[in-house]
């Protein structure tokens, strides 16, 4: 294939790429946005595959039949409430192969280049495997905290910022060594020991950084794994991996801004870690009062008697797999004219809309799911809000306790609702840390116990 | 232990002290309950609803007082010196008597109490504090009377509530003032609002405006500067100035109003007389004024206790009963509130009764122990009662930490420094790294412009879709199989593994999640 005609299939694919990302903004043009991405993805490897010709066809469909099926496997078994898992592994793929992609590239350089094009080519493979790097280790720590291999407490060595900075050190050291090396293969080492440093640095890196964060931790992988891929299209010379790198990286970034901005929290302040480790539950004034402890069978009558219920779910929800009794509920609940919706706040979960995703899985009508900013100001109307599994994101200290450690971030006020019932299964704080006044308020009511069960008895006597 | 539950011998008296409900609770607790014979019928709950429930049902009031441990009852034991049935002899010494007391009147019953070694708690001596709300008679009979006084308004009053356009002709709504936002008087606004009047409310308290505009009446102000609650979130007695300013204010709402529904107490005084008889007679004939001070001598000074009187064309309510003619409600909300303290007093749940007076709460309510009389109680440690009990005052805002200024500064810097780092780059860096890092810098700001509008409820499948076109870097591997060195090979093809695996993985889970979005049908 022509090299020109190459490059009008690349833009071609970059657009559906584009316009993949931007189907995605709305309910309705999503699943069109998603065919899009496939349509793109198809053309680059066709392209590629006619432009480029391999020295085996066969061994490339091979491997890439065996990595489809396992991919295709994976997805269509995985359960949603183990999706953070999923696409953390995901994101270790894209740094794992950025890895290998910018050490063959280094072995076997596409051109040969002399002066200056022979530094920015160093110092494009070098930035390519160091992202590639720290976005595998990363992603593969956050999929272990996901998966409750590695605790979810953040792992806090004493002076872990000075090793932060020692290993940031020795890669520009390393970096220099490389791009200065006299000739390729005394560029080797210094490349394979900052691989080893950006592995050590990735894993340090997330395993500081506490469970609850894990929302900001994905999506900030998620766009190293769009610069990794980014940074590999720069050392190839292939705009078609530029641009659809840049296009993720963005993305990626833009989830954390967001994500950081619903926690009041500076992104440096989250990646720095140790959130939550350092403030004890005895921060914040004594609360006064008492929580008030609630059966199931009250709770059946305030969910009867009510004309409008708006339910908040947190990770608790997917821990206790609750989101299809949750679902049962509130059909039982709009078949007896009870105006029943969600109320989603931006982190709760492990991941950017996972609580989206569960409700969906569990046939929730996506209309009735509501942001937080769209239902924050109907709480004073509603009767009864069943909080399930929240903990912080439902804190009046936040509005209320100026010295607070969560003081500022957005929440859900569901205090304002004339009954809250929050289902828990201990009075034990959330995951900042802090204790949470709303337990203790008058118009609270605790109903203890898995989730899960508790919903279905609820369901039971409804 | 037993708790019985006899019939209230008081005259007028409809309520009972354990509603059926109420009774399976205290059962729970582990606690026996007897129930005199036909206790609840008047309130509407038979004996075999009782007996449903759990409870033993006693023919006599002597067997029932002698074998219970612990009387639960609504009004004070009757004393025949005091003019009524007996109930006090039937007391003896060593039981627990649950009921109201009224201890600030009631002096020397209290001293008959104590006399006789009968533990007495009462139920209208809570303290004010928070905790102790669940327990609040006061409170949730207060909130009865003050329901119930719309209702006896409405009933008295030959008019709709809310105004109508009909084909007969416009019916203007009924204007009603209510004076004093207590417990009782937020309910009678609720009620009153409900049924479409045109409510306003006056309280000497200025803090409780909000509760009563969320309650939907407007609230008056008197334009004076005066210290005006006092303790535990009580009224307290103004000065001379402030009384005429108010007295001012009445004649010029009597004027115009409908109804008023007067519900000012000072805790331990006499009823302030706020309604003069003058001013009561400025309202249109056929008004009505409900008094539920009628008790405590009536905040209207044409108000007779107990009785309905009209004078020139203006009724005046003094019911004292008001709880009692609603004794089904009454009696579930009592109940409601005898369990709970029920729960304080026994927190092993083993039906035993441990009066510790070393709690805020209990120590409050105990009027006699130990053959003592107990009351008044040492002042509450804190006045930690939001005003009259209602909603807890509204969430002061927090600053943000960011403000507005300083992100706004830094994005300029941050704009600067981008500028400057392009600057720096395309001065360096060669021609055709210039084309690629065109591309690069064109396709973020893309990307920015793009992923904004993303609804959040789609960041997972956007993640996960980002995730299957990361992927893409399988071109950079398909590039390199072409090589041949075999190491190089071998790197590629697993980075050719990896990368299938993200592409087909990722676009399936994509399409699997945007299938479970549905739309409401």
């Amino acid at each position: 294939m022509a090299q020109g005609l190459t490059s009008a299939v690349y833009i071609a694919a970059s657009i559906l790429f584009i316009l993949s990302l931007g189907g995605l903004s709305h309910q309705e043009s999503a699943r069109q946005g998603n065919l899009f991405g496939i349509a793109g993805m198809a053309l680059a490897i066709g392209a590629t595959l006619l432009a480029f010709t391999p020295t085996s066809y066969g061994l490339v469909l091979g491997v890439m039949a065996i990595g489809g099926a396992a991919g295709s496997t994976l997805a269509a078994r995985v359960e949603m409430t183990a999706m953070p898992q999923l696409v953390a592994i995901l994101h270790s793929f894209v740094g794992l192969a950025a890895v290998l992609v910018g050490f063959a590239s280094f072995l076997e350089p596409a051109g040969h280049f002399s002066g200056a094009e022979k530094v920015v080519h160093d110092i494009e493979v070098f930035l390519g495997v160091l992202i590639g790097a720290v976005t595998f280790t990363g992603s593969v720590a956050a999929f272990g905290k996901l998966q409750g291999i590695l605790s979810s407490r953040p792992l806090t060595l004493p002076g872990r910022h000075l090793i932060n900075l020692a290993i940031g050190l020795a890669c520009i050291w390393l970096g220099v060594l490389f791009v200065g090396a006299e000739f390729p293969a005394a560029g080797i080492w210094p490349l394979l020991i900052m691989t080893g440093l950006a592995f050590i640095f990735g894993l340090h890196m997330v395993l500081a950084i506490g469970g609850a964060d894990m929302p900001v931790v994905i999506s900030m992988l998620n766009s190293y794994s769009g610069w990794a891929a980014a940074a590999t299209g720069f050392m190839l010379a292939n705009d078609l991996l530029i641009v659809t790198g840049a296009l993720v990286g963005s993305s990626g970034a833009i989830l954390s801004y967001i994500m950081c901005r619903a926690m009041n929290r500076r992104f440096l302040s989250v990646i720095l870690g140790g959130f939550g480790g350092e403030t004890s539950s005895s921060s914040g004034p004594k609360i006064e009062g008492e929580a008030v402890a609630v059966s199931t069978e009250e709770t059946v009558q305030l969910l009867a008697s009510a004309k409008s219920v708006v339910i908040v779910p947190g990770y608790g929800m997917a821990v206790a797999h609750a989101q299809h009794p949750v679902s049962e509920l509130v059909k039982n609940l709009k078949d007896r004219g009870v105006e029943t919706r969600f109320a989603i706040h931006p982190v709760a979960g492990r991941m950017p809309g996972h609580m989206n995703v569960l409700l969906a899985e569990a046939r929730v009508p996506y209309d009735i799911v509501l942001e937080m900013d769209e239902i924050n100001s109907d709480f004073p109307e509603t009767d009864v809000v069943l909080v399930i599994g929240a903990n912080d994101i439902v804190n009046p200290a936040a509005q209320e306790v100026p010295d607070s450690p969560i003081a500022g971030m957005p929440v859900l006020e569901v205090w304002k609702a004339k009954t809250t019932i929050i289902l828990k299964r201990s009075m034990a704080t959330g995951y900042a840390g802090v204790e949470n006044p709303l337990f203790y308020r008058d118009n609270s009511r605790m109903l203890f116990g898995d989730a899960k069960e508790s919903i279905s008895a609820v369901l039971a006597n409804l | 232990m037993i708790i019985g539950i006899p019939v209230e011998r008081a005259s007028q008296e409809k309520r009972v002290a354990l509603s059926p409900g109420s009774v399976a609770e205290a059962i729970k607790l582990g606690f026996t309950v007897c129930l005199q014979t036909g206790a609840g019928d008047a309130a509407g709950f038979s004996d075999d609803e009782y007996r449903d429930h759990g409870a033993k049902i006693v023919e006599t009031a002597e067997r029932l007082y002698q074998t219970s441990e612990i009387i639960i009852k609504i009004r004070a034991p009757l004393r025949t010196d005091a003019g009524g049935h007996d109930e006090f002899s039937l007391l003896s010494s060593d039981k627990i008597l649950i009921s109201l007391i009224a201890p600030g009147q009631n002096q020397d019953l209290l001293e008959s109490l104590a006399q006789h070694g009968i533990t007495t708690l009462a139920m209208d001596a809570v303290p004010r504090i928070s905790r102790a709300q669940k327990l609040d008679t006061l409170s949730s009979m207060a909130n009865v009377a003050g329901y119930r006084a719309v209702v006896e308004a409405a009933n008295h009053f030959g008019r709709f509530f809310t105004g109508q356009v009909t084909a007969a002709g416009k019916v203007p709504p009924a204007k009603v003032l209510v004076i004093g936002a207590g417990v009782a008087g937020l309910a009678a606004i609720g009620a009153a609002v409900a049924m479409g009047a045109i409510v306003r409310a006056f309280d000497t308290r200025p803090e409780v405006k909000e509760q009563v505009e969320s309650m939907g009446a407007e609230f008056l102000m008197l334009d004076f500067d005066e210290e005006t609650s006092g303790e535990g979130g009580y009224a307290k007695v103004m000065s001379e100035a402030f009384i005429a300013a108010e007295m001012k204010l009445f004649e010029e709402q009597a004027r115009d109003v409908d109804i008023i529904i007067t519900t000012a107490l000072i805790p331990g005084k006499p009823a302030p007389k706020l309604i003069l008889a003058e001013t009561a007679r400025l309202m249109r004939a056929g008004s009505v004024i409900v008094d539920l001070a009628a008790e405590q001598g009536g905040n209207c000074e044409l108000t007779r206790p107990g009785e309905v009187v009209s004078d020139g064309g203006i009724t005046v309510i003094g019911f004292t009963d008001l709880p009692s003619r609603m004794a089904a409600q009454s009696s579930q909300l009592y109940g409601n509130n005898v369990v709970h303290l029920l729960n304080e007093l026994c927190p092993e749940k083993d039906g035993q009764l441990n009066v510790d007076m070393g709690d805020e709460v209990i120590r409050g309510l105990t009027v006699v122990n130990d053959r003592e009389v107990t009351w008044p109680p040492p002042p509450p440690r804190l006045s930690a009662a939001p005003p009259a009990g209602q909603a807890s005052p509204s969430p002061v805002p927090v600053a943000r930490p960011e403000s507005k200024e300083r992100s706004a500064a830094g994005s300029v810097v941050g704009i600067a420094v981008v500028i400057a780092l392009i600057l720096g780059v395309g001065a360096l860096a060669p021609k055709s790294f210039m084309g690629h890092f065109t591309v690069f810098v064109l396709a973020v700001f893309v990307g920015w412009q793009v992923i904004w509008n993303v609804s959040p409820a789609l960041h997972t499948p956007l993640m996960s879709v980002t995730n299957a076109i990361s992927g893409i870097i399988v071109v950079g591997a398909l590039l390199q199989m072409s090589s041949t060195s075999g190491l190089v090979m071998l790197l590629a093809a697993i980075a050719l593994f990896v990368s299938s695996i993200n592409i087909f993985g990722g676009f399936w889970v994509t399409q699997r999640m945007l299938r479970m979005f549905r739309k409401d049908t």
